[in-house]
């Protein structure tokens, strides 16, 4: 049991574990890793609907004004896959949304007023527009004009990345609170609107709203052009998946770089805002002069629970943490970990972070590769490539979930920063049985939810290959790459 | 204090103006458990159906709307939390595991008939189905529970929380089959008619048996409530509308049974709102009695949800009725991504 008691002291603070011998979990840990899990499972689905939405419109347009298989063929796959998508974000969202009441009670009726305008205007104005037009998309080709038909691919795709902006607005201001003032409200202390300029438009939002839509292009992109490798792979002069392979790369060439340069000033804004996750993020534990670790790995393995400089084999840079912290100053003085009472789990942050940046850096590498070989005009010929970017296509969806990660369990104990701690949000009549039996039932049905999914991934592209005159894709043993690649959910 | 936007920051727009968003909650539970309701249905009568060409042209029936009635429910609740989130914290926190299960049943309605077409695979196929029937019965009757538990104050395990939840499962299957027989041909729509006329007596039935029940124990003061005027106006009403609605249905006609039916529903959230006002939330172990005003946001808070929410759900009204508009006429059986 010390084991399985250090792992949860890890993930979720020193006292949090349970003592080995209860049956079940805590309701707090238990309502904490719910929400985490079903976060992460519902924001595979939220991005692949924001990712996707910018090719079903090209597709779309693309198809409709050009009347070419080609595109037809493309437009007709992705949307498939986004209409299974936008279900599994729907099912996984409603749940997301009533934890609020459910788990966190506290947490709903402190920030209701702050939170529940922003929910509601997603609901009422990303939502409807979302799937009133998902359903034209879907089943209205021949009962609307061609011109509306294209509309209502742009409004779904518009819907998405509203959907993305109001959620943020919320998340954001659960980093940076602003905008209120605390009342007391029926005997409690809540938090009451003030300025909802200073609310909603948090400089906080701006960060995560450009962060997390490109995250989820380019997690999207690398899956598309991970599909379209593989079906290359299998067969080289697929003239649909040639251009599906080219525009993905082509916007990877964009959002990657743009992602790392937008990732180090946000990573600014995060040290100017929120000192401890940034200490976090850094494994900086003593208040001073702070190096930049380019490169890290444990020399043993207490390095990975707990990472202090000392103990990592690390590359760094002599102070350049400072200087990139404060904007110039090789001498700026950060904060280090020790000055705070309780610090979220250093791991988790520290590890998350160093994969993202470290995937970040890759997917670069893989953009400007892709971008040499259509420059060269040997794009489909590359079997190293079209290998590369198979492997690839998980990866996105893995830097997206990490970053997630530092974003929130960067910001614990605390689920308002210095407003309300997590643990003052948690339901107080939820009992450790109640808790535990909705976290068993979420775990399995959300691993199944996500299975389902990855089949009907793999059915579509065997049903491609079928079409593409593949045979092998119809016999019994399929040994494509699709249905193993699951390490990031 | 500045004044963003011009909206008045210690005065709500107008002095009834949480009565208002009151109402328009309300509102947005009776599209819920009107347009999702009659989706319900057709998951439930979706069991009745052997042959694989009517299933599919049940699911063609709902497949383009169903997405977007369900989101009513979105609408709901995040406007229960922006208007009067202590009511929304507490429903959810004192039904824990009833929140959970329906969301889960509606989680299984939902993806059931989005991977059924997936793949021609008849185990498959009969795993998506099962998800989608169990889903249809589970999620409106534990929604009903979660109803009759919040309006009645009397615990989710107890005999009018579960009538309420069975009444919705009825009034569901209700709307489901007039929403069928006006939408197809005259064979599926016969069978229909008389699955209808089965459902909408067992609903009338199951009221008369709920309100019995509700008025001899008096649970939650709700006795006087239901013989006022308005209470019996309502009650009345819905024995009007289902009654009216068998003698269409054995007529066969089939759009003005729709009509009636949909008011069984609508009339069922007005009695939750007639039970509930003006209290907003009933004591109970977790907090005091609340009152609309009690728990309703404060001024700049409901201002600006009213002015920049108001607009856009005239909006999204608008297209819905587009959206039924594309989709009016009888079932063409299509598949996604035509």
């Amino acid at each position: 049991m010390e084991s399985a008691t250090n792992v949860l002291d890890v993930a979720f603070g020193a006292g949090a574990a349970l003592d080995g011998t209860a049956l079940f979990l805590p309701a707090e840990l238990a309502s904490r890793v719910q929400f985490g899990w079903t976060i992460s499972v519902h924001i595979l689905f939220a991005a692949l609907s924001i990712g996707l939405a910018p090719f079903i419109v090209y597709f779309t347009w693309k198809a409709v004004r050009t009347d070419s298989e080609r595109y037809e063929r493309l437009r007709s796959f992705w949307l498939k896959v986004f209409a299974v998508g936008f279900v599994m974000g729907t099912v996984t969202g409603i749940p997301m949304s009533f934890q609020f009441g459910t788990n966190f009670p506290q947490f709903s009726a402190v920030a209701g007023e702050l939170i529940g305008g922003p929910l509601a205007f997603e609901a009422k104005m990303a939502f409807f527009l979302e799937a009133v037009f998902l359903g034209v998309l879907l089943f209205g080709r021949e009962r609307v004009s061609d011109r509306l038909y294209v509309l209502s691919s742009a409004l779904v795709g518009f819907g998405a990345w509203l959907s993305g902006f109001w959620i943020l607005v919320v998340n954001a201001w659960m980093q940076t609170p602003k905008g209120y003032e605390m009342i007391t409200r029926n005997g409690m202390e809540v938090a009451q609107l003030t300025d909802p300029i200073a609310a909603f438009l948090t400089p906080r939002m701006t960060w995560m709203y450009v962060h997390m839509i490109n995250a989820s292009v380019i997690a999207v992109a690398l899956l598309v052009a991970g599909v379209a490798a593989y079906i290359l792979w299998k067969k080289r002069d697929a003239k649909a998946w040639q251009t599906a392979l080219k525009i993905a790369i082509l916007i990877l060439i964009v959002a990657a770089p743009l992602q790392a340069v937008h990732g180090d000033a946000y990573a600014r804004h995060v040290e100017d805002t929120q000192p401890q996750k940034f200490a976090a993020m850094e494994g900086h534990y003593e208040t001073g002069t702070a190096d930049l670790h380019l490169f890290a790995v444990p020399t043993d393995l207490s390095a990975l629970t707990d990472p202090r400089a000392e103990n990592l084999f690390t590359i760094s840079l002599p102070r350049v943490g400072s200087f990139l912290a404060s904007g110039g100053d090789f001498d700026a003085e950060v904060i280090g970990l020790n000055e705070y009472e309780d610090n979220p789990p250093v791991a988790l942050v520290f590890w998350s972070f160093r994969l993202m940046v470290g995937l970040g850096f890759l997917f670069i590498g893989l953009a400007f590769w892709g971008g040499y070989l259509i420059y060269r005009d040997r794009l489909a010929d590359s079997s190293r490539y079209l290998k590369a970017m198979i492997l690839a296509s998980p990866l996105g969806y893995a830097a997206l979930l990490t970053g997630w990660y530092v974003t929130e369990i960067g910001r614990q104990p605390w689920v308002i920063q210095d407003v309300l701690k997590t643990s003052e949000a948690v339901s107080s009549t939820l009992t450790s049985t109640e808790a535990t039996a909705s976290l068993t039932a979420f775990v399995v049905i959300y691993i199944g939810l996500v299975l389902a999914a990855l089949y009907t991934l793999r059915w579509l592209i065997e049903g491609e290959l079928t079409e593409l005159g593949v045979t092998e894709s119809a016999t019994d043993h399929w040994y494509g790459p699709i249905p193993g690649v699951t390490s990031d959910d | 204090m500045i004044e963003p936007l011009f909206i008045p920051v210690e005065t709500y727009l107008v002095p009834s103006l949480p009565d208002v968003w009151f109402g328009v909650v309300m509102f947005a539970l009776a599209m819920y458990i009107v347009l999702d309701g009659f989706d319900f249905g057709i998951g439930m009568l979706y069991a009745t159906r052997d042959n694989d060409h009517e299933r599919e042209t049940l699911l063609a029936a709902f497949g383009p709307i169903w997405d977007a009635n369900e989101v009513w429910l979105i609408a709901f609740g995040t406007m229960t939390l922006a208007a009067f989130p202590d009511v929304y914290s507490r429903l959810l926190a004192d039904n824990y595991l009833i929140a959970l299960g329906f969301v889960l049943a509606l989680l299984f309605r939902g993806i059931g008939p989005e991977l059924r077409e997936q793949r021609e695979d008849e185990h498959w196929q009969r795993a998506c189905d099962y998800s989608f029937v169990g889903g249809s019965v589970l999620a409106p009757f534990l929604f009903g529970v979660l109803a009759g538990s919040w309006v009645f104050s009397v615990g989710a395990l107890s005999l009018p929380a579960i009538l309420t939840g069975v009444g919705l499962v009825a009034v569901s299957a209700v709307t489901g089959a007039a929403f069928l027989a006006a939408k197809t041909g005259p064979a599926l729509a016969g069978e229909m008619r008389d699955l209808g006329v089965v459902a909408t007596l067992a609903y009338l039935g199951g009221v008369v048996v709920l309100l019995a029940v509700v008025v001899w124990t008096d649970a939650g003061e709700a006795a006087g409530t239901i013989l006022s005027a308005p209470g019996i106006a309502i009650v009345g009403l819905s024995v009007v509308a289902g009654l009216s609605g068998i003698v269409l249905a054995l007529r066969d006609r089939y759009r003005a049974w729709l009509a009636t039916a949909l008011a069984l529903p609508t009339l069922l959230s007005a009695l939750v709102a007639l039970l509930l006002y003006p209290t907003i939330y009933p004591a109970t172990a977790t907090g005091l009695e609340l009152t609309v005003s009690d728990a309703v946001v404060s001024p700049l808070a409901l201002n600006l949800t009213t002015v920049l929410g108001f607009p856009v759900l005239v909006v999204v009204l608008w297209y819905f009725k587009f959206l039924y508009g594309v989709f009016s006429g009888p079932i063409e059986t299509e598949g996604y991504g035509a």
